[in-house]
Formats: structure tokens, C-alpha cells, sequence
């Protein structure tokens, strides 16, 4: 299933955030999301998700979800959004619950997606009792659990220290290589974006608009860390993006 | 010093970071409990304190034991824990079921803050001919002055402890498609508990004044109607053996939720 966005504008009061989006996100691709801070891109992306209406524009989903899809459009946030009463597995079956499965069904898929974020060994555990990392790894697990058509990831790896986030990138691209998943992805970390986008999309400062759309043919499996090719393009993008950052960094809140 | 000697021999660092963190410290609490009665007793023995001013602790320990033996004691317990009981859940579970349903709508919460705002201040005591006049002077004024007043604080309570859910959590339970009950029952109730337990603390310490003040105007038996009878009498040492009963049943409630709260709260740290 692809997810179009299309001619998205939105302004809150006074403020225009967003001006005239069009982004197409087709299916088994990682499309990242940058531009500086304040420019609208997790505002975008909860539009995407439909918890929020933008004023003019729409979302559409082309196509049908793959079979046995409960979420089609399923989120990750920075924070993690774990239930902190509920363990590693109770916070993954949170999102079953409501579907009515037989008990068997949810039992394997909790299983399953526990094993493919190498939680296992640690379904019992309390949130409190976990790394940031691994934190982010139960969120990433409840997601697949209810296999998405899109991934929409809000600075998923935002919250974690330089080394977790290199972890998690590769686990991410493990993931993908095994099984590509469909993902809107917001972040403002560059090297985070030519590592995990197929398709980059740049927004300039607020009004948010697309300033460009940069492709990168290379397969994921084949980026490394510190990949020169890979740092042209990120070298490119921070070129496009620094005067606008920094003016982004200057201005004064108006809230 | 001289500058050079102080940086051949070095200044330590002084450590400046102390305090501000509370340790539990279970026995001192005792100890200032036993320490106080110590200091009662010997003055009440030694004539330091006259016996006008404060009962002697034994003496009153002794009124307390034959209170026990003769079998009065129940008879007073017993209608007392009834009341405080039917009134204290009465109250405390309407508190929690207008707190949350104020928590969740914007309706009724513009409707009803400003009715418990109005509500909360009035001293219930007040009211107690009126409800006496409603329920009758048996059982049923009590019940509904205690759970009058259990009421009123539980709603603010728990209110501000749905308001303080993490929003967050609540995005993300729409954002998996959670039907709104399921919302309700995964995400926010669990959330507001810390909020309402705390909130419970106060409202069940509120209960047991209010049981007092209720039995002190028509009941025969009660700790409240025990204490008014002693009082009347000038019987300081039966006064304090109920004031103590009531003391009990403070500490009782406190570690009762402090045990609820070790149960339904391991989740947090």
C-alpha cells in the first residue's frame, strides 16, 4: 500500500506551518522527512496518521493493506509511548486486545515480533527495568505486531544516546532486509536519513515546503557507517539546509 | 595558608551535596511516639504535670484494657467501622466514578468543577440536621455525612490525576486504533491511580472525623458517642482511651493504602 500526500497546507492561528505538501510514499520504501527544527515535519506526520486534520489537503492510501493488517498506518514515537504498569509483553499485546484474536493467533505474533527485536528473553520486564534502546525496541515490536502497511516514525531514535542510535539503525536495516516495511520517516539527524531513506525529502524552514527530493539507489544492506558515499549526500543536504537551520535556530517563539 | 603551601598540599573538595533526599528511617517515628509517652508519664508521676491537665498514659492504657474486658469496647467498635466503612465506600467510589466521567468530558467537567468547588468548602458538620431530616436519625444520616464529605475531595482528586495522564499514552492508544473503553480502561485508569490513591489518603482521614462528629449527635453507641459521653464527664482518661482508638484507625487506613499502593504501584520506580 502507498500513502500520498497531497497539496497538504496548515496554519495554526496566525502561524503558517505547512504550505502546499505533495509527498508520495510508495509501498516497501523508507521515505525520511528533514528540515530544520520548528518546520513541521512531526505535524506533517500526524496528519499522515489522521490524529490530526490538516486545513487544506488530504491523505489518501492507494491500494489495500497487505493481508492480515491490523493498523494499516501505524506510529513510533520519540518517547517510546510505553505503558510503564504493563510488562514488555503486556505492552505489546495492548495493541491486540481489541482485535479479537484467538488467544493462539496473539501468542505467536507476540512471540514472533519478540523475536525479531531480540526482546525474548526479556517479555517479563518492566519498562523502568529497560534502556532507552531497548525501549525503543518494545515500541518497534508493537508496531509490527499489528503489521502496518506504513511505518510512521516520529524521531524514533531521537531520544537515544550517539552508540544506541547506531544500533538501532542496523537493526532497523536487519529488519527491513528481512521483511521490507513501508515508513514515513521524521528526523532532523542527517546521518540518520542517508542511512535509512530511500528517498529524501528536504522542507525549508516554517511555512514548511518540499525544497527538495533526493533518491539514494543504494541498497541499505550495503551503507555502512561512515560510508563516503553516503557522506556526499548527507555533505549535500546539510549545504541545502544549514543557513535555514540557523535561522531556524534565531527565531523567537511566538506561542 | 599561604598560596603555595595550599598547592602543595592540595584543599579538599568540600562535600556540599547532602540532604534534600528522604531516607526511610521507620524506627525514629517510634521512638517519638515512645518518647512522648515517656514524657507524660513521668510527669504525670512525678506531679510535674497535674493530673488535671493530662491523664497518666497508664492509666489511660488501663481504662483501655478494662474497656476491652467488659466487652464495651465492641460494642463501640462495631456500629463505628459499619458507618465508617458503608460511608467511606459510598463516598469514595462516586467520588472516583464523577472524577474520572469529569476527567474524560468537557461537558460535564464545565457543569460540575464549580458545583464541587461550591460543595468542597462547606464544613459537612453543617449540614448533618439536614440530613437527618432526609435520611432519618438512624443509620442513614451518618452513611451520607461521611460519604458526603469522602465525596467531595476524591472528585478533586481524581480529576487532576486523570488530567495529569500522559497524553502521549493517550495518542498512542488512538493512534493503534484502541476503541475509546479500551482508552479508558488501559491507559487512563491505570495512569490516574498514583493521583487517586494519594487522593484516597486524604478523603479516608476526612471519613473518620466525620464518623466522630456524626456520632456525636445521636448515637448511643460509637467511639464518636464514647468520647462525647467522657468528655461531658470530665473523664479525661476515657476521652484520650478513644481519641487513641481513633489514632489506630488512622494508622490502619494510612498502612492499608500504603499496601495498596506497594501492590497496584510496583510499576513505578
Amino acid at each position: 500500500m502507498d500513502i500520498r500526500l497531497d497539496g497538504i497546507s496548515h496554519s495554526y492561528g496566525a502561524t503558517e506551518v505547512l504550505r502546499d505538501i505533495t509527498l508520495d510514499v510508495p509501498a516497501g520504501r523508507i521515505v525520511c522527512l528533514v528540515g530544520p527544527s520548528g518546520c513541521g515535519k512531526s505535524t506533517l506526520l500526524r496528519f499522515a496518521g489522521g490524529l490530526e486534520r490538516p486545513d487544506q489537503g488530504r491523505v489518501l492510501q492507494l491500494g489495500a493493506p497487505p493481508e492480515g493488517c491490523l493498523n494499516p498506518l501505524t506510529y513510533i514515537f520519540q518517547d517510546f509511548a510505553l505503558l510503564p504498569w504493563r510488562s514488555v509483553r503486556g505492552n505489546v499485546s495492548l495493541v491486540l486486545e481489541d482485535h479479537a484474536l484467538p488467544r493462539e493467533d496473539a501468542e505467536r505474533i507476540i512471540a514472533d515480533v519478540l523475536a525479531r527485536t531480540k526482546l525474548a528473553d526479556f517479555a517479563d520486564a518492566l519498562p523502568k527495568q529497560l534502556s532507552g534502546g531497548m525501549k525503543q525496541r518494545v515500541a518497534i515490536a508493537r508496531a509490527l505486531a499489528v503489521n502496518p502497511a506504513v511505518m510512521l516514525m516520529d524521531e524514533p531514535l531521537s531520544a537515544l544516546d550517539a552508540q544506541t542510535r547506531e544500533l538501532l539503525m542496523d537493526d532497523l536495516i536487519a529488519l527491513w532486509t528481512r521483511q521490507p516495511f513501508t515508513a514515513l520517516y521524521v528526523t532532523h539527524n542527517l546521518a540518520e536519513a542517508v542511512r535509512l531513506g530511500h528517498r529524501i525529502a528536504v522542507l525549508s524552514r516554517r511555512p514548511g515546503r518540499i525544497r527538495d527530493v533526493v533518491e539514494i539507489d543504494k541498497p541499505l544492506d550495503a551503507r555502512l557507517y561512515a560510508d563516503p558515499d553516503l557522506e556526499a549526500v548527507q555533505t549535500h543536504l546539510w549545504e541545502m539546509m544549514r543557513d535555514e537551520a540557523r535561522a531556524a535556530d534565531e527565531e523567537l517563539l511566538d506561542v | 595558608m599561604s598560596d603555595a603551601a595550599r598547592r602543595a598540599t592540595g584543599a579538599e573538595v568540600r562535600f556540599r551535596g547532602g540532604g534534600f533526599a528522604p531516607v526511610s528511617r521507620r524506627w525514629i517515628g517510634w521512638a517519638v511516639f515512645v518518647a512522648l509517652i515517656a514524657l507524660a508519664e513521668w510527669g504525670t508521676r512525678t506531679g510535674w504535670i497535674s493530673a488535671l491537665t493530662l491523664p497518666r498514659p497508664s492509666d489511660v492504657l488501663q481504662t483501655f484494657v478494662e474497656l476491652w474486658q467488659s466487652g464495651l469496647l465492641f460494642k463501640h467498635l462495631g456500629p463505628s467501622v459499619t458507618r465508617l466503612i458503608v460511608g467511606a465506600a459510598l463516598g469514595a467510589s462516586i467520588g472516583i466514578s464523577v472524577g474520572v466521567l469529569i476527567g474524560l468530558f468537557s461537558h460535564i467537567r464545565a457543569g460540575l468543577v464549580p458545583l464541587v468547588a461550591a460543595i468542597f468548602p462547606i464544613p459537612k458538620i453543617a449540614l448533618l440536621p439536614l440530613f437527618v431530616i432526609w435520611f432519618g436519625i438512624d443509620e442513614g444520616s451518618k452513611y451520607a455525612l461521611i460519604a458526603f464529605g469522602t465525596f467531595t475531595p476524591t472528585v478533586v482528586a481524581t480529576y487532576g490525576a486523570v488530567d495529569n495522564v500522559d497524553r502521549s499514552l493517550i495518542r498512542m492508544g488512538q493512534s493503534f486504533g484502541l476503541s475509546w473503553w479500551s482508552i479508558v480502561r488501559k491507559i487512563v485508569l491505570p495512569g490516574a491511580m498514583p493521583g487517586i490513591l494519594s487522593g484516597l489518603r486524604i478523603s479516608l482521614a476526612i471519613a473518620i472525623i466525620l464518623l466522630v462528629a456524626a456520632e456525636m449527635l445521636g448515637a448511643e453507641f460509637g467511639i464518636g458517642a464514647y468520647i462525647l459521653e467522657a468528655g461531658s464527664l470530665y473523664d479525661l482518661e476515657r476521652l484520650f482511651a478513644g481519641v487513641v482508638i481513633l489514632s489506630l484507625f488512622g494508622v490502619l487506613m494510612s498502612a492499608g493504602i500504603g499496601m495498596i499502593e506497594r501492590r497496584v504501584l510496583r510499576w513505578r520506580s
